[in-house]
């Protein structure tokens, strides 16, 4: 499902070049749930940025679902991850003015699909059937988080990516959302990459990779 | 659903949220474009109401005019037409007019009107009758102002010279008349058979003798007037239709709509700027949603489409409402232009210029928002999981180069469609292009500035203020460019006007004379002059004048010199150019009156050539002539050329050897020829001479005493002709002012959207600083330095540029030396303190609020 070679990441700090990934590969099969930890500046959410196509490799690839995402120009690395992606932020990153129905809609918006029946299950699902026509600023952070769930799988995704999901929630809400996400890569049959420097959730995947100076220097896969 | 779809759904969701952000956005177009809907709504009305009135304008078909009576090939012609037609004749003169019961004197207009005239339009006058009751002889029909001038009433009698007329009624209306005519004298009426009576066209004054016609059904007066032309040219007659007459009437209002057209255009690419600044904090704020919509799939074309389909809707919404707000402005404008306009204009709603304001104004909107909005196709998904990642990758867009493209060829295009002219539109894009760079390299000049020679010293609330002007989201660039472009067209217009006007400020110093009596005839010099000594009033003068015309330059008779001025042949090329190679046709063809004189004056400065040369050196050479600089170049004369004169019938060669520059601004008997001594001192002449009273009153009785001993001597006030002047060019000016506010204004509501969008990041900073112990003067302060510096260098290099501007139009288009008002400095200062204001008024809700209240409402 998910296969990455060689990738290498170098940035200019300071007029100093700065080495944020070097040489990462790994497979990764269908349904499955890998969690990459590692300290902060360790390169975990840059390696997440490639791996999704939010980004470029400068050197290696990154094969998503059989396609070749360097060889695809930004726009082109879009459709992909419009049709097989989901996400999930630390941050939650819905969208502030809209609602948190149409936030679900937008993913089923853009492939031209009918989206308003697909949201009400979702909201449904993740408990705010209720709140669809609440603002993102009106949720607390655990139901912005359950919105995001909900957007993240509307498009119904080959894989989900999720950045700390937890890193913003307190231990139960955070617990809830994880629980949530577990509940849906199983009945979906999603692949997920967890991103979290939080190893008791990490724990909770099937797979641990762990990252230091922009290294693998763990894979519990392997 | 499709990708268009899409973009609408998405387009109307996010402007539902930033409404009233966008409001202010839609202001500043609003602004202008209601400025361009009304003036253009307003040439439109213009238009028709010249092709209706036209005749009526005329008052004929057909007209005759000339600067003496009409010569006989004139009368022949006129006998031939007004065999199957009428005729009437008009001639037009000033004089004094003096009411022996109130003892009250004026200059008047006086015209004697002989025959059914006008043919066409009608001279309303009050009683209905007066105007028909004038040909029964011994009448007079003037204007109300008059009579409250002259403190009299219908009934009383009026002296014209010799003649003494019963006022019979006052006139209300006459067609084609332009306001501003009556401040320099009022009209007077009467009929043609009374002129004799008068004795006032006496040798030397100044009269107009027109004739005009009324043809038969079906007669072609352009045929008949392109007939006559050839041989009435020779004779300095012209001949006038309807049809040119509404030719070059609109002409000339075209180019007046024109540039005030140019002036409503500033405003609103003043919107386009405002409009630019909004789009560009609009979208910085935007950057999170448009990269989480990015990692969700949405491409970059579909985003910018997003935001550029909110643009062009507001766009839309700005202009409509520009639109509405045009119809009511363009019902105001033949108020403020009343005065100047030769018809009377009804305001009717435009649809020419409704959909031109709306395509306009969503245009500029979209064309100025496109810049802007390109700095989304650069917003990399990654900005949703890392915000730092958006100031790491800044990459230049490609696009950026055709879009300033598009947006310097829309300028130049919307300019040429205002003002008719490529040429003019490409002068006033490259004037905006210009005044926009200079104010851009300032405003980017200060952020650097102040950045590299940081004040470390200062107070720490001046320091923080001064840092605001480049810390991120700062709104420096915005608001020296719409701040000091609205101080450099304010004052641009300010310091023109206020040049030309000195130019015109007649020098009346303590020992000028401010009295003028013209029209003198030598015998009565003499007893002119010890009325003025009697009174114990300085006197100078006699100043003899001899009127005269142009017979020849260089041997070439002036038939063969002076370049048609019928429409059609000045249109082609051909003509255009034998123009520039020949003397002007009005220097060819004016009357002159001339003087002889043997020492240069005190408003006159040689340039080239010598002064007479002593009387024995004289012989056997043609007499001497001095030409003023202005007339030697319009004439292509110089040192050595000869000029024939037609003296009365005599033909008088004379050689040019001196050139003068003349100070027409001093109030003294000024020349464009001064003739050598010993050379015109025989030909028929009038005198003028002149003297100065303090005292108006007494200045009053004197011209009265005048009149009542020379009723031919016709005296003119100079504070009531510099009243006149100043009038004439208050009236021109209140029209561009007027347009001119609305670039104030648009200035405004971008400064106040600027001032705005930046309020919500200041009362968080605010509400920082007093968590942090600041006082509410200390924040106050820090807002006063931060907009102080604003107000200050866009003042600065606003007024900078207007002077450079008006420098440049003193001196190559008005031609005038240019001066600097003092009080420009006062401009400078108004834009600077309210700036500093404005800021004020936007941290003062910063202080007002409680610090919980604003960090917790984040």
């Amino acid at each position: 499902m998910l296969r990455c070679e060689g990738l290498t990441q170098t940035y200019l700090s300071g007029g100093r070049e700065l080495t944020v990934l070097k040489d990462i590969s790994f497979e990764l099969e269908a349904g499955g749930f890998l969690s990459i930890v590692g300290p902060s500046g360790s390169g975990k959410t840059t390696l997440l940025g490639l791996l999704a196509g939010l980004d470029r490799p400068q050197r290696g690839r990154v094969v998503l679902d059989g396609t070749d995402l360097g060889a695809l120009s930004e726009d082109e690395r879009a459709r992909v991850r419009g049709r097989k992606v989901g996400f999930v932020f630390q941050s939650f990153q819905l969208i502030p003015t809209l609602t948190a129905r149409e936030n679900v809609q937008v993913p089923l918006e853009l492939q031209g699909e009918e989206a308003g029946t697909r949201a009400d299950e979702l909201l449904e699902r993740v408990g705010l059937g209720a709140r669809g026509h609440h603002y993102p600023a009106q949720l607390s952070g655990g139901e912005q988080q359950r919105v995001a769930l909900a957007r993240a799988f509307a498009n119904r995704p080959k894989l989900l990516f999720a950045d700390e999901p937890t890193g913003n929630l307190d231990t139960t809400t955070g617990a809830t959302i994880v629980a949530l996400m577990l509940e849906l890569n199983r009945d979906f049959g999603t692949t997920i990459v967890l991103v979290t420097h939080d190893l008791e959730l990490a724990a909770r995947a099937r797979r641990t990779i762990r990252l230091a100076d922009g290294r693998v220097v763990g894979d519990s896969g392997r | 659903m499709t990708s268009v779809a899409f973009v609408a759904r998405m387009a109307w969701r996010e402007a539902r949220a930033a409404r009233r952000r966008l409001l202010l956005l839609t202001g500043a177009v609003a602004v202008g474009v209601a400025a361009l809907v009304a003036i253009n709504g307003f040439s439109d009305n213009l238009r028709v109401s010249v092709r209706d009135q036209a005749q009526a304008l005329l008052g004929a078909d057909l007209a005759l005019t000339s600067r003496r009576p009409l010569p006989p090939a004139a009368e022949a012609a006129l006998d031939t037409l007004a065999r199957d037609g009428v005729r009437a004749r008009v001639t037009s003169f000033s004089s004094m007019a003096y009411v022996p019961r109130t003892t009250g004197t004026r200059l008047v207009q006086v015209t004697a009107v002989e025959g059914p005239f006008p043919f066409y339009g009608r001279y309303r006058t009050e009683p209905d009758s007066a105007w028909a009751g004038l040909q029964a002889g011994g009448r007079v029909v003037v204007e109300p102002s008059l009579l409250t001038a002259l403190g009299a009433q219908v009934g009383d009698t009026l002296a014209l010279g010799e003649g003494r007329f019963a006022i019979s009624g006052t006139v209300t209306s006459i067609p084609g008349d332009v306001g501003v005519r009556a401040a320099f004298g009022a009209r007077v009426f009467i009929a043609g058979r009374d002129l004799a009576a008068t004795r006032l066209l006496g040798f030397g004054s100044r009269a107009e003798y027109a004739a005009y016609v009324k043809l038969a059904p079906g007669r072609d007066a352009q045929r008949i007037a392109a007939g006559l032309r050839p041989g009435l040219r020779a004779e300095r007659v012209r001949v006038r239709t309807v049809a040119d007459d509404q030719a070059n009437l609109t002409d000339v209002l075209r180019r007046l709509a024109n540039y005030l057209g140019l002036v409503a255009l500033v405003a609103l690419l003043l919107g386009g700027i405002g409009t630019a600044s909004a789009v560009a904090v609009f979208i910085r704020r935007k950057l999170d949603t448009i990269a989480i919509l990015r990692c969700v799939g949405a491409t970059s074309g579909q985003l910018f489409a997003v935001y550029l389909v909110q643009a062009a809707a507001m766009g839309v919404a700005g202009s409509a409402a520009g639109v509405a707000l045009g119809l009511g402005l363009q019902q105001l404008l033949p108020a403020v232009l009343r005065n100047v306009l030769p018809v009377q204009v009804v305001p009717v709603p435009s649809a020419r210029a409704m959909l031109l304001g709306l395509g306009v104004g969503t245009w500029v909107s979209v064309a100025f928002a496109l810049l802007p909005l390109l700095a989304i196709r650069g917003v990399s998904p990654l900005v949703a999981l890392r915000r730092e990642y958006e100031a790491r990758n800044r990459r230049r867009d490609a696009w950026q180069l055709p879009v300033l493209l598009l947006l310097a060829a829309s300028v130049v295009a919307l300019a040429a469609l205002q003002s008719g002219s490529w040429r003019t539109g490409g002068y006033f894009a490259l004037g905006i292009g210009g005044a926009l760079l200079v104010l851009w390299l300032a405003s980017v000049g200060l952020i650097r500035g102040v950045r590299r020679w940081f004040p470390h010293r200062w107070p720490y609330t001046w320091r923080q203020g001064l840092a605001n002007l480049y810390r991120p989201a700062n709104q420096t660039v915005t608001v020296v460019l719409a701040l000091g472009f609205g101080a450099f067209l304010l004052g641009t217009l300010f310091l023109v006007q206020s040049n030309l006007l000195r130019q015109l400020r007649l020098d009346a110093g303590p020992d000028r004379p401010n009295l003028v009596a013209f029209d003198v005839q030598p015998d009565q010099a003499r007893g002119v002059d010890s009325l003025f000594r009697s009174a114990g009033l300085p006197v100078t003068g006699p100043v003899p004048i001899v009127p005269m015309r142009i017979a020849a330059v260089n041997g070439t008779p002036v038939a063969r010199l002076a370049p048609d001025s019928t429409p059609e042949e000045a249109a082609d090329g051909e003509g255009r150019r034998r123009r520039a190679e020949q003397p002007a046709g009005w220097a060819v063809r004016r009357e002159y009156r001339s003087t002889w004189r043997a020492e240069l004056a005190r408003s006159e400065k040689l340039t080239a050539g010598k002064w007479w040369p002593a009387l024995g050196a004289r012989a056997g050479r043609l007499p001497g002539i001095s030409v003023e600089v202005g007339l030697a170049s319009e004439l292509k004369v110089t040192i050595g050329d000869t000029i024939t004169w037609d003296v009365q019938g005599l033909r008088l060669p004379t050689q040019v050897t001196s050139v003068r520059e003349v100070d027409w601004a001093r109030f003294e008997p000024n020349f464009f020829v001064v003739f050598e001594p010993g050379t015109l001192e025989q030909a028929p002449q009038s005198l003028v001479l002149l003297t100065r009273v303090t005292d108006a009153a007494r200045r009053g009785r004197l011209q009265r005493a005048l009149v009542e001993r020379f009723s031919n001597v016709t005296t003119v006030d100079l504070a009531s002709v510099q009243q006149a002047v100043e009038n004439l060019v208050g009236q021109v000016t209140l029209a561009i002012r007027f347009m001119a506010l609305f670039s104030l204004l648009t200035g405004a509501v971008v400064l106040g959207g600027a001032v705005a969008t930046s309020r919500f990041q200041r009362i968080r900073e605010g509400a920082l600083l007093r968590t942090l112990g600041a006082a509410r003067w200390q924040v106050l302060r820090i807002a006063l330095a931060e907009y102080l510096a604003l107000g200050l260098l866009s003042a600065l290099v606003g007024v900078g540029l207007a002077l450079g501007a008006a420098w440049a139009l003193a001196r190559f288009v008005f031609e005038t030396p240019f001066a600097v008002p003092p009080s420009v400095g006062g401009l400078a200062l108004a834009v600077a303190a309210g700036t500093a204001l404005m800021g004020l008024a936007n941290s003062a809700d910063v202080v007002r609020r409680r610090p919980l209240e604003v960090l917790r409402g984040e």
